[in-house]
C-alpha cells in the first residue's frame, strides 16, 4: 500500500518509529502552509490599497498631513461662534428626533416583519413545514438589498420625506432579524409547545404561549442591536436621499465656509445621540441577557 | 390533614404573591402593543402619511417598472428639415446610422412608415402624418399655418389630447405626439436593447448561431485580431451599457469592502489585547484605549466619510479608510471582550513551558481566538460589501456612485436596474464566499 502510494523507490515517507519526528515535520508544513497563506493575503492587501489609492482623486500620502484641516478649520470656526451655537443646537433637534424616529419605527415594523418570517421559516415550529425554503430566501432577499437602493427608488415614486427610509430600513431590518430571531427560536424547548398541543392550543397561540416567553429577551437584546445599527443607517439614508439630520448635514456642508457652526452643531448632536443611543441599549441588553 | 395557621397564612401569602405576578404580566401584555400602537400613530402623524398618497408619483412608478423590461424606440422627424431619426431611448448613443433601419419602419422617399403591430400603422408624409389604429379608424393631421390640425372620427376619446400646438396618442402599441416642430412617435419592446452590441458594432443584429460561428470557425471580420477577442472588447466598451465601468465600478465597490474591513482587522488585534482587563494591567491605560474605541464608534461611519472626504478627495482610498476606522471602533471592543471570555488554563499550560508574553499570546491565547474572530471579520465582510454601496455614494466611487447618479438623472431606468441586479447578485456572492470561506476556516470542512 505504502509503495503504491509513494512509489518503489525508498525515500520520503512516515517512519512509524518517529513518530516525533513525523509529528514535527507535520507541524513544520502546516506553519509553511501557514506562512504561505499569509504572505499571499499580505500580498493582496498591499496590493489592494496600492490600487485604490490610484484611482483615489488624492494620494494617501498627499491626504494624510490634511486629515485634521477639515476638522480643525471647521472647529476653529465654530470656536469663535461659540456664542451662536445653542439655538443651532435647537434647531436640528427635530431633524434629530426625524432620524431617531425613522430608526424606531423602522426597527418596530422590521421586526415584527422578523417575528412573523422567522417563526415560519423555523423547522419544528413552522406554520407550513414545506414553505420553509420560500421563506428564508425570502429574507436572504430582503437582507441583499441594500438600504439605499430601496430608498433612492422609493424616494423618486414616492417623492421624498421620511416614509422611503422606512421602508428601505424596515425591509432590511425584517429580513436581517429574521434570521437571528430563527437562529434564536431553533434552540426553544419544545416540550411547552407540545404541551400547549395537547391541550388543544391552535398554531397562535402556541407560538405567543409557548415560544415568545422563551425567546423574547434574546429577540429584545437582537432587536435592540439594531435599534443602535438603524440610527447610523437613518443618519447615513437622510444625507444620501432625504430627511432627518443627514439631510442638515449634507446642507449645511454644501454652504461650506461660513456656516461650519452648523457642521460642528449637527457633528456634536449626532455624536451624542449615537453614544447615548448606545449606552441605553447596552445597559438593557445585558439586563436582558444575563438577567440583573 | 390538619395545617396549621402559620402554615396557611405562608400559603394564602404565597398565592397573592403569585397572582399579583400574573396581573402584572397581564397588564404588561396588555399596555407594550398599546404603547407600541400609540408610538406608531405618533409616526404617522409625524412623517405625514396622509400627505404622502397626494404626493406619490404612480405614473413614476409606471416608468420605472415598463423601463425595468423593456425599451423604447424613438422615431422623429424633425419638421423643419424633414429629417427623420430613429434612435434607441432617443439617445445618441443608440441612433441607427443613416441606411440602417428596424425592420418595422420603411422609409420611402418622403413617406415614413412605422409599424407598431397589431395593426397599428403610423405614417409621415409631406402634408403631416396619419396614425390608424384598428378598432377607432384613422387619426389624419395635416399642417395649416404651421399648426397641426387633427380630423379623427368623433367622438375624440380620452387618449387623445387636443391642444393648440400638439396632438399626442396613447395607446398599447405606443406613444405619437405631433407639434409644430417635430412630430414622434414610440415604440415599446421587451428587453434591454444592445446589451451585447451597440448598432454600429459589426456583430449587432445577428443571431446567436451566426455570433457563435463567427466566434469560432468563421472567418475574421478584422484581419487583426480574432472574431472572439474583438466580440468581447465590443462588449466591454458596449457605449450604451458600459459594461467595463459597471464591472470596475462593482470590483471598486468590493475592493472597498475587503482592504477597509481586513485592515481594520489587522489593526484591532494588538488593539484588542490593549483593550482586555487580562493582558493590559495598567487600568488607565485600558481605560484610555477604551475610550479612543468608544469615541471612535461613536463618531459615525457618516462624520467620518465627510471628513476623510476632505483630506484625500473622491475614490475608493477614501472609502477604504473611512470603513477602516469606523470598524477599527466595532473590531477593537469585540476583540477586546472575546480575549476577556479566553480560558486561562490553556495560557497556563503555554507558561509552564518557559514561554515568554509573546509566544504565550501566540501558542495560547490565539488558537482559541482565531475562530471566534475571523467569523466577525468576515461576517463584517459581507455586511460592510452592502455599506460600500452607500460609502461610494459619498466618496464617489464604486457603484453607488453610478446607482445614484443614475438616479437623479431620472431617466435610464433599465441602467439602474441594470445596477440594482448586479448589486444584489454582488452582495449574494460576498454573503456565500464569507459563508464559504467560515465554514473552510473554521470548522476545517
Amino acid at each position: 500500500m505504502v509503495d503504491i502510494a509513494f512509489g518503489p523507490t525508498p525515500g520520503p515517507r512516515p517512519d512509524v518509529n518517529d513518530p516525533r519526528g513525523a509529528y514535527l515535520e507535520m507541524v513544520r508544513r502546516k506553519r509553511m502552509y501557514g506562512g504561505i497563506l499569509m504572505l499571499l493575503f499580505m500580498a493582496l492587501l498591499y496590493s489592494g490599497w496600492v490600487m485604490a489609492d490610484a484611482r483615489n482623486a488624492g494620494g494617501f500620502w498627499d491626504g494624510l498631513p490634511n486629515v485634521f484641516d477639515f476638522p480643525s478649520e471647521v472647529v476653529a470656526e465654530a470656536w469663535q461662534k461659540l456664542a451662536l451655537l445653542p439655538p443651532i443646537f435647537i434647531e436640528h433637534i427635530p431633524a434629530l428626533i426625524e432620524t431617531l424616529n425613522i430608526a424606531a419605527v423602522s426597527t418596530l415594523l422590521g421586526a415584527l416583519f422578523a417575528v412573523a418570517l422567522s417563526l415560519l421559516a423555523t423547522r419544528g415550529l413552522a406554520r407550513w413545514p414545506r414553505l420553509i425554503p420560500v421563506f428564508r430566501r425570502t429574507m436572504d432577499a430582503m437582507r441583499a438589498v441594500p438600504e439605499i437602493v430601496i430608498a433612492l427608488v422609493l424616494i423618486y415614486i414616492l417623492g421624498g420625506g421620511p416614509v422611503p427610509a422606512v421602508i428601505a430600513i424596515a425591509l432590511h431590518t425584517g429580513g436581517a432579524l429574521g434570521k437571528q430571531f430563527s437562529e434564536v427560536a431553533e434552540n426553544a424547548d419544545l416540550k411547552p409547545i407540545e404541551g400547549l398541543q395537547s391541550v388543544g392550543g391552535n398554531w397562535m397561540q402556541r407560538m405567543w404561549l409557548g415560544v415568545m416567553p422563551q425567546v423574547a429577551p434574546n429577540w429584545l437584546s437582537y432587536a435592540l442591536l439594531r435599534f443602535e445599527i438603524n440610527v447610523r443607517a437613518s443618519a447615513i439614508l437622510g444625507f444620501v436621499g432625504e430627511g432627518g439630520i443627514g439631510h442638515d448635514l449634507k446642507l449645511a456642508m454644501q454652504w461650506g465656509q461660513g456656516r461650519y457652526d452648523q457642521v460642528v452643531a449637527i457633528f456634536a448632536l449626532l455624536f451624542l445621540a449615537i453614544v447615548v443611543v448606545d449606552q441605553i441599549s447596552d445597559h438593557f441588553r445585558h439586563k436582558l441577557v444575563k438577567g440583573h | 390533614m390538619i395545617m396549621t395557621a402559620n402554615a396557611v397564612q405562608q400559603n394564602s401569602s404565597l398565592h397573592n404573591t403569585v397572582l399579583q405576578g400574573f396581573a402584572r404580566k397581564r397588564r404588561i401584555a396588555f399596555a407594550a402593543p398599546l404603547l407600541i400602537l400609540a408610538y406608531l400613530i405618533y409616526a404617522a402623524i409625524s412623517f405625514d402619511l396622509a400627505g404622502l398618497a397626494a404626493r406619490a408619483r404612480m405614473d413614476n412608478a409606471a416608468i420605472l417598472l415598463s423601463d425595468f423590461w423593456s425599451h423604447k424606440t424613438h422615431v422623429t422627424r424633425d419638421n423643419r428639415s424633414g429629417q427623420v431619426v430613429v434612435a434607441i431611448e432617443g439617445e445618441n448613443k443608440g441612433t441607427y446610422p443613416k441606411g440602417m433601419l428596424p425592420e418595422w419602419v420603411t422609409m420611402n422617399g418622403g413617406v415614413t412608415t412605422i409599424d407598431l403591430g397589431t395593426g397599428h400603422i403610423v405614417t409621415y408624409d409631406d402634408a403631416g402624418a396619419r396614425f390608424v389604429v384598428p378598432s377607432y379608424g384613422t387619426i389624419n393631421i395635416r399642417e395649416v399655418n404651421g399648426k397641426p390640425v387633427m380630423d379623427a372620427p368623433l367622438p375624440i376619446p380620452d387618449w387623445i389630447s387636443v391642444a393648440s400646438n400638439k396632438v399626442s396618442v396613447t395607446t398599447d402599441a405606443g406613444r405619437f405626439s405631433y407639434s409644430r416642430s417635430k412630430v414622434e412617435t414610440f415604440k415599446y419592446q421587451a428587453g434591454w436593447e444592445l446589451w451585447f452590441f451597440t448598432l454600429d458594432s459589426p456583430f449587432y443584429g445577428k443571431s446567436l448561431g451566426q455570433n457563435v460561428y463567427l466566434a469560432t470557425i468563421g472567418p475574421r471580420v478584422d484581419e487583426n485580431r480574432t472574431n472572439f477577442g474583438y466580440m468581447l472588447s465590443e462588449w466591454w466598451n458596449n457605449r450604451m451599457w458600459q459594461h467595463g465601468v459597471v464591472l470596475w465600478a462593482i470590483f471598486e465597490t468590493i475592493l472597498m469592502a475587503f482592504l477597509g474591513t481586513m485592515s481594520a482587522a489587522i489593526v484591532s488585534l494588538p488593539i484588542g489585547f490593549l483593550a482586555a482587563s487580562n493582558f493590559n494591567p495598567f487600568g488607565a491605560a485600558r481605560g484610555a484605549v477604551r475610550r479612543v474605541l468608544d469615541f471612535v464608534r461613536g463618531v459615525d461611519g457618516l462624520i467620518w466619510t465627510v471628513i476623510l472626504s476632505r483630506a484625500f478627495g473622491p475614490g475608493p482610498m477614501t472609502g477604504a479608510i473611512a470603513i477602516a476606522l469606523t470598524d477599527t471602533g466595532s473590531f477593537g471592543k469585540m476583540f477586546s471582550e472575546a480575549l476577556e471570555n479566553i480560558d486561562e488554563k490553556q495560557v497556563e499550560g503555554v507558561r509552564s513551558t518557559g514561554a515568554n508574553a509573546f509566544q504565550r499570546a501566540r501558542f495560547g491565547v490565539i488558537p482559541q481566538v482565531m475562530p471566534v474572530l475571523l467569523a466577525q471579520v468576515l461576517y463584517y465582510l459581507e455586511s460592510n460589501t452592502r455599506s460600500a454601496t452607500v460609502i461610494g455614494a459619498i466618496v464617489g466611487g464604486g457603484i453607488g456612485l453610478l446607482l445614484t447618479q443614475a438616479i437623479v438623472t431620472q431617466k435610464d431606468w433599465e441602467e439602474v436596474a441594470y445596477y440594482m441586479v448586479l448589486i444584489v447578485l454582488m452582495v449574494m456572492m460576498m454573503d456565500s464566499l464569507s459563508g464559504w470561506l467560515r465554514r473552510k476556516l473554521i470548522k476545517g470542512e
